[in-house]
């Protein structure tokens, strides 16, 4: 690894002051699960590391807070994973979570940072969208909130304005009864990017929320509703009625998959994570 | 800001006062300053998990953890589990089911499985296997080294006459 500076500022106006004056020089470090694998390999090279593990006002708990269940920014993706409060309210996003490398990184790699380096493959991103999550930003001109839909810009790109670093992400509560699923492909079940992965939320009113991961260049939402959707029939209808909203992506060909292999494996994966939710809907009446 | 960082972390039960460069991993003090070279340099960039070992508690890729940031921390090493010449149940269990190969992946899977078996005294096969999945044998050992995990578990459990902790 090349040679950097280190900084451990203490509080947020501190990061955030030291990355608005170092610009492009200086990257922020969070669980270092991307960012020193990418300087080992000298993708990056940062002369300053700001350590944010040690920013007292960023916390690493996930708490109720206004009608959402907040996630600090430096929450590891294994305590998201296993928190009983996201596995009962938000099943996808557990369920993502817990799927992403291995224990040890899930013990290192945080929510934040799985959103701020904005992977189009990112697993924990098709949950956030269906979850209609709010990202929580400190900045030099103070807090601000970014829907998840606006967050993710491009590959590797972000809402994030110079200085500004991620504080917490939220999940508002669901007014009403939800199901919800994640399903992801990859070349083999442990320890490896999403070839495609798909997130599903349905309310009991037939509102579908469906989000598409490694599906174009950045996770993309989609919505639609209809009594459909809560029939539990393989019929013709459904199929036309996913495939209209797969039309949203843009899946490229890669290492991971070829483009047309991506389209059809979308399809079969809306349809499991939408039978899943269905599922999961409480049982009403 | 400098280039040489003075750090406290308690490696092994032992506090250690270190001075380290900021792009020293935690993996390379270990190793080359330590000497404490059973935890294993590999892939280095947390695919393989030779280089696994517990801070406070929790396994992690000492390859992908700066040195620095362990300041403060309490870091336990292969070398840390046997009590002089007894061997901890879990390095006992690996050798009785023949899970030792070549043996470089050894440190790494046994540090996850003290990881494991720490919060869940009793896992199936399928929750060992993913407690493991981080960490490769390419001797392709797998069988027995899940085999040794689940055989370790009951003799780590605090009932009966056991003699482990």
């Amino acid at each position: 690894m090349q040679s950097f500076d280190y900084a451990r500022p203490s509080s947020l106006a501190d990061a955030s002051e030291l990355l608005v004056r170092r610009g492009d020089d200086a990257a922020a470090l969070a669980g270092g699960t991307d960012l020193i694998v990418q300087m080992e390999k000298g993708a990056r090279a940062p002369a300053l590391v700001v350590d944010l593990k040690r920013v007292a006002d960023l916390g690493d708990g996930i708490e109720r807070r206004d009608g959402a269940l907040r996630i600090g920014a430096l929450a590891c993706l294994e305590d998201v994973a296993r928190d009983a409060r996201v596995r009962e309210g938000f099943p996808a996003l557990a369920e993502a979570a817990g799927v992403i490398g291995s224990v040890q990184i899930r013990n290192r790699a945080t929510l934040a940072g799985n959103i701020c380096n904005a992977s189009p493959a990112a697993d924990t991103a098709p949950p956030l969208l269906v979850y209609g999550a709010q990202v929580n930003l400190f900045g030099p001109r103070g807090r601000r909130s970014v829907p998840i839909e606006e967050f993710f810009l491009g590959p590797g790109r972000t809402a994030l304005e110079a200085g500004e670093l991620t504080e917490s992400v939220d999940l508002p509560l669901p007014n009403g009864p939800t199901g919800s699923a994640f399903c992801r492909l990859a070349r083999r079940r442990g320890m490896d990017l999403a070839s495609v992965n798909v997130a599903c939320r349905l309310s009991a009113a037939g509102e579908l929320r469906l989000a598409f991961g490694a599906a174009g260049p950045t996770p993309i939402l989609v919505q639609d509703e209809g009594e459909v959707f809560l029939k539990d029939e393989a019929t013709d209808a459904l199929g036309a009625r996913l495939e209209q909203m797969a039309e949203a992506t843009r899946p490229i060909s890669d290492v991971r998959a070829g483009e047309d292999y991506r389209r059809a494996m979308l399809r079969v994966l809306s349809r499991r994570a939408l039978n899943t939710a269905r599922r999961r809907l409480p049982e009403s009446e | 800001m400098s280039s040489s960082l003075p750090i406290t972390v308690t490696v092994n039960g032992r506090e250690r006062r270190l001075d380290v460069a900021p792009n020293e991993t935690l993996l390379a003090v270990l190793r080359e300053r330590l000497s404490l070279t059973g935890t294993k340099k590999s892939c280095g960039e947390g695919e393989c998990g030779a280089c696994t070992v517990l801070v406070d508690g929790r396994a992690v890729n000492s390859c992908l953890m700066l040195a620095v940031e362990a300041d403060g921390r309490d870091v336990l090493t292969i070398e840390g589990l046997a009590s002089g010449d007894e061997l901890h149940p879990l390095q006992e269990a690996f050798l009785e089911a023949g899970a030792v190969q070549c043996g470089f992946c050894t440190p790494g899977m046994i540090m996850s499985a003290v990881a494991l078996l720490a919060t869940n005294p009793d896992p199936t096969p399928a929750e060992a296997k993913e407690a493991l999945c981080g960490s490769l044998c390419r001797c392709t050992g797998y069988v027995r080294i899940i085999r040794a995990v689940l055989d370790a578990a009951p003799r780590m459990r605090p009932v009966g006459n056991g003699t482990h902790n």
